[in-house]
């Protein structure tokens, strides 16, 4: 079975560790706070300017002048700072975020990424995705693994215009977990009950296989 | 005026000034922070042929929104647009130029124009269509595109509290993008909740120095929420 969205974040969240500075996109990663494992503390950056975002607000406590990211109305946690534009990409170019976990149309096995164009169609804009993917050394990318004609996401060379250019090196799909390097995608793990041969088929780029590849486990 | 006496008595005098064909930076983050009477005040106005750097467009009818009802702005560097339906139309029938920029150069491009830096490399873009045309430069093996600074003709910015010689502090993520719009005018107006006295606001806490400010002016504000996301109390 393809993973559901809520175990895409579970799976993500495993690798949260305890003090990481995390910026999780719109979408998928942005579940992942949902699902911070027992006893790690971790602080979410929001690109407009929070550091330590904190729960949505009660009806009580919406703030119009406290909103993160997506635009949604937000609250700080205890121990949050809030700051400029200027600085928070200060941080974000500056490789002081530990984790960047953000969605992606395509991804390649140059660790290439396009996730804000798809030429012919309406274009909104980047807003802050450049530069985290030119800032972040670890960044994790949520998608699904093929189109819903089956066409493959993951690729030999992007086809779409990119966010950036050999800068992400860990994917999860909705079938598999995989690491880039050295020119190819590396198969780490599987969703349960997907086999080997559905990832090799859908996956259209070079897919590096281990002898064994262990089924991720989700707690029913 | 007066002195240190920034304090203007009206939205005409806060824009006094404000011409066609000129260029504008705007603080705000969706409608968060946005300095909305500044905003109709340019509306008001019926200047033309502006030149807008904002990260986004507003929305139908709210923020900068409202200048596309009248078609006054011709360009505008943002990160994310379209979120109205008058903007979306207005691209696709080329009446506005959208240069694309992202969020964090578009941060830095005020921040530079402010701090007399007239342009940056930075590795955000590179490899992508937005490093297309663009310098680019080798640093200890990373590939990084040089970006240019902007200085506007007029910067708006929406503070909290100001007293009357421009210093000014930000309430919460309506910080944003204000406080580097501030440095970036040639010509700064700040709209604030309040004015306070002099003393009032700690030195050590004032976000934007008085000195970058040319005008102050005290309105009230709509403050529009754009995804109102709550939990159950």
């Amino acid at each position: 079975m393809a993973l559901t969205r809520e175990q895409m974040a579970q799976r993500v969240a495993r690798e949260l560790e305890d003090g990481f500075y995390v910026n999780l996109g719109i979408g998928i990663p942005t579940l992942v706070a949902n699902y911070v494992p027992e006893g790690i503390d971790v602080m979410l950056q929001s690109e407009n300017g929070l550091l330590g975002m904190g729960r949505f607000p009660t009806e009580e406590e919406v703030d119009p002048d406290m909103i993160n990211a997506g635009k949604q109305t937000v609250t700080a946690r205890d121990g949050a700072a809030i700051f400029s534009s200027a600085e928070s990409f200060a941080m974000i170019r500056g490789g002081h975020v530990d984790l960047t976990v953000l969605g992606a149309f395509e991804v390649d096995q140059h660790g290439n990424i396009a996730s804000w164009m798809i030429p012919g169609k309406l274009i909104k804009g980047m807003g802050g995705a450049m530069d985290l993917v030119a800032g972040a050394e670890n960044i994790i990318c949520t998608m699904t693994h093929a189109s819903k004609h089956g066409e493959s996401k993951l690729l030999e060379q992007c086809n779409l215009p990119l966010t950036g250019a050999g800068c992400i090196n860990r994917v999860l799909t909705d079938l598999a977990y995989l690491e880039i390097k050295d020119g190819a995608f590396h198969l780490v793990e599987r969703a349960p009950g997907v086999s080997v041969e559905e990832i090799v088929e859908k996956t259209a780029g070079k897919l590096v296989v281990p002898d064994h590849v262990p089924e991720m486990t989700f707690e029913a | 005026m007066a002195g240190f006496d920034k304090r203007v008595g009206s939205y005409e005098e806060a824009m006094d000034g404000l011409e066609s064909g000129m260029t504008v930076i705007a603080g705000g983050f969706g409608l968060c922070g946005i300095p909305e009477n500044l905003i109709g005040e340019i509306k008001r106005r019926g200047v033309k042929d502006l030149t807008i750097y904002s990260n986004n467009c507003g929305v139908d009818g709210f923020g900068l929104g409202l200048l596309l009802e009248d078609r006054q702005i011709s360009r505008i560097y943002a990160s994310y647009v379209g979120e109205n339906a008058l903007f979306e139309q207005q691209m696709l029938n080329e009446e506005i130029e959208v240069v694309l920029t992202p969020q964090g150069t578009l941060a830095e491009k005020m921040r530079a124009g402010g701090a007399g830096i007239p342009a940056f490399y930075t590795a955000t873009g590179y490899g992508t269509p937005i490093g297309e045309g663009k310098e680019v430069r080798e640093f200890n093996g990373r590939h990084y595109i040089l970006e240019e600074s902007v200085v506007g003709d007029f910067a708006i910015v929406k503070g909290w509290k100001a007293d009357r010689y421009g210093n000014v502090i930000y309430r919460d993520t309506a910080q944003n993008f204000n406080p580097l719009a501030a440095t970036a005018g040639k010509i700064t107006v700040v709209e604030v909740e309040e004015i306070v006295e002099p003393g009032e606001l700690k030195p050590d806490q004032i976000h934007t120095p008085g000195i970058y400010v040319d005008r102050v002016i005290k309105g009230s504000f709509e403050k529009r929420i754009e995804k109102r996301t709550v939990r159950e109390g």
